[in-house]
């Protein structure tokens, strides 16, 4: 098969039930394919630095007999590779150990949600005007500020990618979607000093990009560093940003995922209808909103995504599941699986959402009286430890005093547990801020974390 | 649809080069037609297996095959690139033609010097085992051992995940300035983490063990002695205590902290961020940018090391770049395109982490070397402090050099002994004041764990290394008030 020729999604769909069609005995298969296409453009000095295109195609082949599971994957849909993919896949089954639990989803009478998300204007967006957009954003974030002294990047991306899922259990789900997005990372200078900041959005479609936010967001993430020291050590209360209290709540939804439970790696196990959170926090998976790049019309394994609540007034409602850990813990697949072409389907969320509260967001200051307003964190990889729940992340933003922002700090870390910030919290605003790729989180406001400096 | 022959060797274990030579000369010919000045073209042909091996049994064995092309084109400052796993003479052509398109602005146009790389384009394996010749019930019997060998180390431990993976990635790189050269990396890698489980919760221990060899690994290393040090790592730790909060001195175990001299200084010494002023050593070269007798290398030739190259993927030779020589800076790292631009040659930093990726400049192998002083003197010369038997990843803000990295395994250090296990933390910093604040350097180097760096959206296998030391004071990120 000629890559340069584009498939449409009822083509992937046709193959991947060809290759679905080849179970014999008593082995499931289930096979991804999909296609894609992608450009990335950065600017620097006001003119392009560089235009990246590419076409990619892949298959994955997940084959299961008797409990035991095997997978192979490849970068081509020709079809001599797709052939070698389900032989791989096949000899790899023959290495597995048997887990009874360990079957392909059924098709399980949920409707999806019905979502329009493959939007073509991306299609139609010529390089010229990609071009246009990347030396747009860098001239921008150069004039927003005299202290803005160069923007080491200025990009755009977008891609479109259509893709199919079939299985010999009947499921045959197929999906096209687009997206674009934009980046900045303009550096701050003051005297000998330089800092860096960062922001991007993401959208379905161009018009949808908020290229004024990103300009605000990058350039005043990286004046605002400028001047900053090291704050002396002790436990405070922090106002965490809506973009860092998004990377939080990420990180909290991560441990609700059930096969980190069933594997005894969650601090959360056996906490099912107990509370875990202040009685503040309401945290739903919602992947069926359509403003979100999130959302999806089905899951990695072809089930309809669905709203999940996990957490109400502070108490655990259960956990997200893909097929096999429902199965295991003898309950139903909460349309969780995540997953690449490339690999096996894991649990995750889609698009977390978290109730706002009743305090304005101008007002949270106020509200905690002295503390830290936490802008930006750190080696989230690195610093957190989700079977633990140790949470120790390197922070820098503005000192609260009598209510007021104050001087700004940087080279610090905040630190506690999972388990301590989630009962800790003590304020939610009432305004959902934009983020990146349509997803909106208020600022929360947590009590009693060390905060690490001098 | 159109069936047509494809240039790619069908077999990866074939020895002839990636893609046929004459098709390199067309397509990067083609590439130069609309006024590019120099064209290049990277094939990547990558296998890979795994194995997982979960609550006592194997979860998932899997593998993967990607291969594809990437072609750039340069024309002034402007880069142009198109990468296609369509490996026909057409689909490569295509992908030639949309590289230049936006790389159009010399003019006449660059010429291709092909008669220097005819013969070139091939490269042998130097492993002595490959791992696709290994069959899959010998890994499942490795991994098998570790579990059981974690399991019995300690009651406490209640979950173990052991994985092996390895990874062969064949390349060739040809350019229109007459480079034509190829390279066949092997790397294995295995792996154990372990959960215990105390009255205060749970606790991790990871262990990991990879090079650039084949499956020869296991001549030398014993994955049960792995499983069992990952599992006392995770017991260890459901005794420990709060970290403390604020700044103290820091001993790092040789081999355990390299990746800080990755983060707090490596990054900083790659000449794309330079060149744009995001890093806090511009200007610097010739500077006492580091303690009096740290010398910091960046070494792609490093025998089997995670970070071993024989060839950066522009083609260049790796080698060996002393960056900082006895605390002077004495230059940074370089792609082609930084070191053009600056007139010299590239030091073998081009890397990219697949033929969908432009290459930047990337570090190898990266190290401190010895000192002279018995590492037993540096920490009983220590009165308070924190042991870090082991970091883990790491962050750097490049501009001023902050870095954040983990610590998965640390002590107490009480009157100059090494007393109680801490609980997990960051460690947080200044590149350029740590480098200064190095004040003992112990003579026991050892390289550390394999590692992948991320950079721009892009992971490739790097090497770090160092012996026992101690910084002046660092910011531990703990809870202890």
């Amino acid at each position: 098969m000629n890559e340069r020729r584009q498939h449409d999604t009822d083509e992937l769909a046709r193959l991947a039930q060809q290759v679905c069609e080849r179970a014999a005995g008593n082995e499931q298969i289930e096979v991804c394919v999909s296609t894609g296409r992608s450009t990335t453009v950065r600017a620097y000095n006001g003119e392009v630095e560089s235009l990246r295109s590419g076409v990619t195609a892949a298959i994955g082949v997940r084959v299961l007999d008797g409990g035991r599971q095997g997978f192979a994957s490849a970068g081509s849909l020709d079809p001599d590779v797709v052939a070698d993919t389900l032989e791989a896949a096949r000899r790899n089954v023959a290495f597995g150990e048997p887990d009874p639990h360990q079957r392909l989803a059924e098709p399980d009478g949920v409707e999806p949600p019905g979502l329009d998300l493959g939007d073509p204007a991306v299609l139609s967006v010529p390089d010229s005007r990609k071009i246009a957009a990347a030396i747009d954003l860098e001239r921008r974030c150069l004039d927003a500020d005299p202290r803005i002294s160069g923007v080491r990047v200025a990009a755009w991306s977008d891609g479109w990618s259509q893709s199919a899922l079939a299985s010999s259990t009947g499921i045959c789900v197929q999906a096209s979607t687009g997206s674009c997005s934009i980046g900045a990372q303009p550096l701050a200078t003051d005297g000998d000093e330089t800092q860096i900041g960062y922001a991007g959005d993401a959208a379905r479609r161009p018009d949808q990009l908020d290229v004024d936010r990103v300009v605000t967001e990058s350039t005043e993430s990286a004046t605002g560093q400028l001047g900053a020291t090291k704050p002396p050590s002790e436990h405070l209360t922090v106002v965490l940003a809506p973009s860092v209290a998004a990377a939080f709540i990420g990180v909290v939804a991560s441990v609700l995922a059930a096969d980190s439970v069933l594997k005894g790696r969650s601090p959360f196990a056996d906490r099912v209808g107990s509370v875990i959170a202040d009685e503040r926090l309401n945290l739903v998976d919602d992947p069926t909103d359509p403003a979100t790049l999130g959302a999806t019309n089905f899951d990695g394994e072809g089930l309809a995504a669905r709203r999940n609540a996990l957490i109400s007034v502070g108490v655990l409602d259960g956990f997200l599941h893909n097929a096999y850990t429902a199965r295991r813990s003898d309950t139903a697949s909460t349309g969780s699986a995540v997953r690449g072409t490339r690999s096996v389907p894991g649990v995750g969320i889609h698009a977390p959402v978290i109730s706002t509260g009743d305090i304005a967001n101008d007002k949270l200051n106020a509200s905690i009286g002295d503390g830290v307003l936490v802008r930006g964190v750190s080696g989230l990889h690195s610093g957190v430890n989700p079977t633990s729940g140790d949470f120790s992340v390197g922070a820098w933003g503005h000192r609260i005093a009598g209510g007021e922002l104050a001087e700004p700090f940087r080279e610090a870390t905040i630190a506690s547990t999972l388990q301590r910030m989630l009962l800790g919290i003590c304020g939610i605003g009432a305004t959902a801020e934009p983020l990146a790729g349509g997803l909106s989180m208020p600022p929360l406001v947590v009590a009693d974390v060390a905060l690490s400096g001098v | 649809m159109t069936q047509t022959t494809s240039t790619i060797t069908p077999d990866s274990t074939a020895a002839g080069p990636l893609v046929d030579l004459d098709v390199v000369d067309a397509t990067l010919r083609e590439a130069l037609q609309a006024g590019g000045e120099w064209a290049e073209l990277f094939a990547e042909d990558r296998s890979s297996t795994g194995v997982l091996f979960d609550e006592g049994r194997v979860e998932e064995m899997n593998s993967g095959r990607d291969r594809g092309v990437g072609i750039r084109v340069t024309a002034g400052e402007v880069t142009g690139y198109a990468h296609t796993s369509d490996m026909t003479p057409e689909g490569l052509a295509d992908a030639a033609r949309t590289a230049a398109a936006v790389a159009t602005r010399s003019q006449g146009g660059g010429k291709v010097e092909m008669e220097s790389f005819r013969g070139a384009g091939m490269a042998e394996s130097r492993v002595e085992v490959l791992p696709t010749a290994v069959g899959a019930d010998r890994k499942v019997a490795l991994l098998r051992a570790a579990d059981e060998a974690a399991r019995s180390t300690h009651e406490a431990i209640t979950q173990v995940t052991a994985r092996c993976a390895d990874s062969r990635r064949r390349i060739l790189v040809a350019n229109s300035h007459g480079i034509c050269a190829a390279d066949d990396q092997v790397r294995t890698l295995f792996s154990v983490s372990c959960v215990a489980s105390g009255d205060g919760g749970l606790q991790t221990g990871r262990e990991t063990v990879g090079y650039t060899v084949g499956w020869e690994l296991f001549d030398d290393c014993d994955p049960a002695d792995l499983a069992q040090r990952a599992a006392q790592r995770a017991v260890t730790k459901l005794a420990a205590r709060p970290a403390p909060s604020g700044e103290v001195p820091v001993v790092i175990a040789r081999g355990g902290g390299g990746v800080l001299f990755h983060e707090a200084c490596g990054h900083g010494l790659e000449a794309d961020l330079v060149r744009k002023g995001a890093s806090v050593f511009r200007d610097r070269v010739g500077s006492q940018v580091a303690a009096e007798g740290v010398t910091l290398v960046d070494d792609g030739t490093m025998g089997p090391e995670w970070g071993a190259l024989r060839i950066d993927d522009e083609g260049h030779p790796t080698q060996r770049n002393v960056l900082i020589s006895d605390g002077v800076l004495s230059d940074y790292m370089w792609d082609w395109l930084r070191s053009r631009d600056d007139g010299r040659a590239p030091s073998g930093n081009g890397r990219r982490q697949s033929y969908t990726h432009l290459p930047m400049v990337r570090m190898t192998n990266t190290f401190v070397t010895n000192g002279d002083i018995d590492p037993d003197d540096i920490i009983a010369d220590t009165p308070t402090g924190v042991y870090v038997a082991q970091l883990g990843g790491g962050q750097v803000n490049t501009a001023t050099g902050d870095f954040v990295f983990g610590m998965t395994e640390a002590y107490l250090i009480e009157d100059g002994k090494i007393t109680e296990p801490l609980r997990e933390g960051n460690l947080i910093g200044n590149g350029p004041q740590v480098l200064l604040d190095i004040d003992a350097l112990g003579n026991d180097f050892a390289m550390g764990h394999p590692g992948t760096c991320g950079k721009d959206g892009q992971g490739v296998p790097v090497g770090d290394g160092q012996p026992t030391l101690r910084v002046r004071a660092l910011t531990v990120g703990g809870t202890a008030a």
